[in-house]
């Protein structure tokens, strides 16, 4: 085990893809000379080149693009969002194109591409720079959508994602670049399509994913002095989406809340909330209930910024709002 | 004092406070005040305030996240646009928008757009519409040179053209889109010839004169007025700051940004101004106006309210 931030995470993950396969390139804004906007790409285009590290100028339908081209070829193109806002400029290629090559072939081509940068807020960028991308493209057949909140998950999902036969969006997050973890050493390799238990507790499961799990835990330590424990499931992947241990936990708790920063209409939380009443009908004691980010785009204002983006505080009120059914 | 030096005194004088204003903007930021992004336009006060001199009332104007400099050229107070960095609700968006989302309905100024490219497609689209009602009115559009390969961009001068739309598209040239310096930008130095394919009108030029940008852009806006066409301008500037706070600039050496202010507009103004006998105390007399100004509006942002929680959602929807 070595401890790692988790761009550095992400950024031995590329390096070590990119060792074992000429195929693997990396593409995208200030990747290279600048060293990544968020400096996860630090050092790659010294030790890879500018063959392997290409900087692009501001094209994100034109290089997504060429990306999906290269990938039905047999490359396997890791293509930078500077953020995943900026993926809205590529949307066709990744939904029209990415998503639906292999089916409207008849299975002939495969698009083998990462998409991946950082989603959701990061600190008072406003409106245009503040989203959540994953109801949007887990709504998609034919791609695959991770969100790793741990330093572990980064590296092991993202070298998954490289090696994944489809094309596969990994959502970071910008808050979390600085994270510190502790990453097994060797080839870490996390399946994609595999939640994970990180708390055990009777009384509710909290099913989260990405930087929300750092706002679900402390707001479990809070709850557990009351004595109040909470089991928690960190999805990791988003499509596929694993709720064996979800369900499993649920059984025990027969109550479940869903912590996501996404708007709450429709999206995620709301598929998780529709399989864990259908799946475990049963063992539910109340309504599955979900804290979310309000719905509303995102003001620039701290303060207002604070209100809208789930927080501890709104965790702990969210898992007794379950309990008091 | 002489008619020309009256109109370069008012031209200097909005430049002055552009640069004061963010000069302290980046004080507050690094005191933690502001927050998120924050884009400065230092070096390039020449562009917004040269090209906006040939304005009506009734004009447009449509930005990127870098729209400090276009709003206070368009008259908007420094009180509203510090208030707005602040994040208060006297903020020319109520502290809803910040920065990079500078809006004023009352003036036309449209924002303070964040994502590259798509605006120049709704600056076309107020374009249109001032066609549309048979209004003799100009929308001018601005965006950075790193900006011009992306689609909006393209299939905005396109239907310009096509429809003869009153649009001038603005392309600043400070040489890096982020730390990428034009040469790996583009395959071509000249981004004005971008008009060529799509059939309009192109001029290209420095920024070091801002009432030589006042004629070149003015020439174009008559265009636009008189005969309802488009026309694309490349103008080469250069910012000194970084792209944004947080870009420690490691793309370019000192130097070079030493040699840049050699032709800063400010200076250049400020020379031209005293060559047409403007004197020592009427600089002087600018400069603390131009100073009291921003230290008034620091002073309001300062004491001004946070926006209330109900404003959360208020605009969502009218
Ligand atoms: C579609 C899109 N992609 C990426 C970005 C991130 N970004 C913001 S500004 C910028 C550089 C723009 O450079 P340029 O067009 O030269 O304008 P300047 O900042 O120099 O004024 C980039 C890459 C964005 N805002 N929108
Ligand atoms: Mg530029």
């Amino acid at each position: 085990m070595r401890e790692l931030r988790y761009r550095e995470a992400l950024r031995e993950a590329i390096a070590e893809e990119m060792d074992r396969d000429d195929r693997v390139f990396l593409m995208g804004e200030e990747v290279g000379y600048y060293q990544g906007a968020y400096k996860v790409t630090e050092g790659l285009l010294e030790r890879f080149g500018a063959r392997r590290v290409v900087d692009t100028p501001i094209t994100e339908e034109g290089f997504a693009g060429v990306g999906v081209g290269a990938a039905m070829v047999g490359l396997r193109p890791i293509i930078e969002f500077m953020t995943w806002n900026f993926s809205a400029v590529a949307f066709d290629q990744i939904i029209n194109h990415a998503a639906k090559i292999r089916q409207m072939s008849g299975g002939q081509f495969a698009c083998p591409i990462v998409f991946r940068g950082p989603n959701g807020a990061a600190r008072q960028t406003g409106a245009q720079h503040s989203q959540c991308w994953e109801a949007f493209y887990t709504h998609i057949p034919g791609l695959k959508v991770v969100a790793p909140a741990t330093v572990a998950d980064a590296k092991g999902l993202l070298k998954s994602a490289i090696r994944d036969d489809n094309p596969v969006l990994v959502l970071e997050d910008e808050r979390l670049y600085g994270l510190k973890g502790e990453v097994p050493d060797g080839d870490h390799l996390v399946p994609i399509g595999l939640s994970a238990q990180v708390r055990d507790g009777d009384a509710v499961t909290i099913v989260t994913w990405g930087k929300m799990l750092h706002m679900v835990l402390p707001a479990c330590e809070i709850l557990a002095k009351e004595g109040v424990e909470c089991a928690v499931i960190d999805l990791r992947s988003l499509r596929p989406l694993d709720l064996g241990p979800a369900l499993a936990s649920v059984e025990k708790t027969g109550r479940a809340l869903v912590v996501q920063e996404a708007w709450p209409y429709g999206g995620v939380g709301a598929e998780v909330v529709d399989r864990i009443q259908r799946d475990a009908f049963g063992a539910l004691k109340g309504p599955v209930l979900r804290v979310t980010g309000r719905d509303a785009s995102m003001p620039y204002n701290k303060h207002l910024e604070d209100l809208t983006i789930p927080s501890v505080d709104t965790v702990v009120r969210g898992v007794r709002a379950v309990l008091a059914w | 004092m002489a008619a020309p030096a009256d109109e370069l005194l008012g031209l200097y004088r909005q430049m002055l406070l552009i640069r004061r204003f963010e000069e302290a903007a980046a004080k507050a930021y690094s005191q933690g005040k502001i927050g998120g992004f924050l884009h400065l336009y230092i070096g390039q006060e020449a562009s917004a305030v040269g090209a906006l001199a040939n304005l009506n009332a009734g004009d447009a104007i449509v930005g990127t996240y870098r729209d400090h400099g276009i709003a206070l050229a368009r008259g908007m107070s420094a009180r509203a646009c510090m208030a707005e960095l602040y994040g208060k609700v006297t903020g020319c968006s109520k502290g809803l928008g910040g920065s990079m989302h500078f809006f004023d309905a009352e003036r036309r100024m449209l924002g303070g757009d964040g994502i590259v490219g798509g605006h120049v497609a709704v600056a076309a689209g107020v374009a249109f519409a001032s066609k549309y009602r048979d209004r003799r009115e100009v929308t001018l559009c601005f965006l950075g040179e790193g900006s011009v390969s992306i689609g909006g961009f393209h299939e905005a001068l396109s239907l310009a053209a096509l429809w003869d739309l009153p649009l001038v598209v603005i392309v600043e040239n400070n040489e890096y889109s982020m730390g990428t310096p034009l040469s790996r930008t583009l395959a071509v130095h000249d981004t004005s010839q971008k008009a060529h394919g799509y059939g309009m009108a192109s001029d290209r030029f420095g920024t070091s004169d801002v009432l030589e940008v006042k004629r070149r852009v003015g020439e174009a806006v008559a265009r636009a007025r008189e005969t309802s066409k488009p026309t694309l301008i490349e103008v080469q500037t250069y910012r000194y700051r970084g792209h944004s706070m947080s870009d420690p600039g490691k793309y370019r050496t000192a130097d070079e940004v030493e040699l840049r202010k050699k032709t800063d507009p400010i200076v250049k103004a400020e020379a031209d101004l005293r060559a047409l006998g403007v004197g020592d105390a009427d600089i002087a007399r600018i400069e603390a106006e131009v100073e009291a100004e921003v230290e008034d509006a620091s002073r309001f942002a300062e004491e001004s309210a946070e926006p209330g929680e109900e404003l959360i959602e208020a605009f969502t929807y009218a």
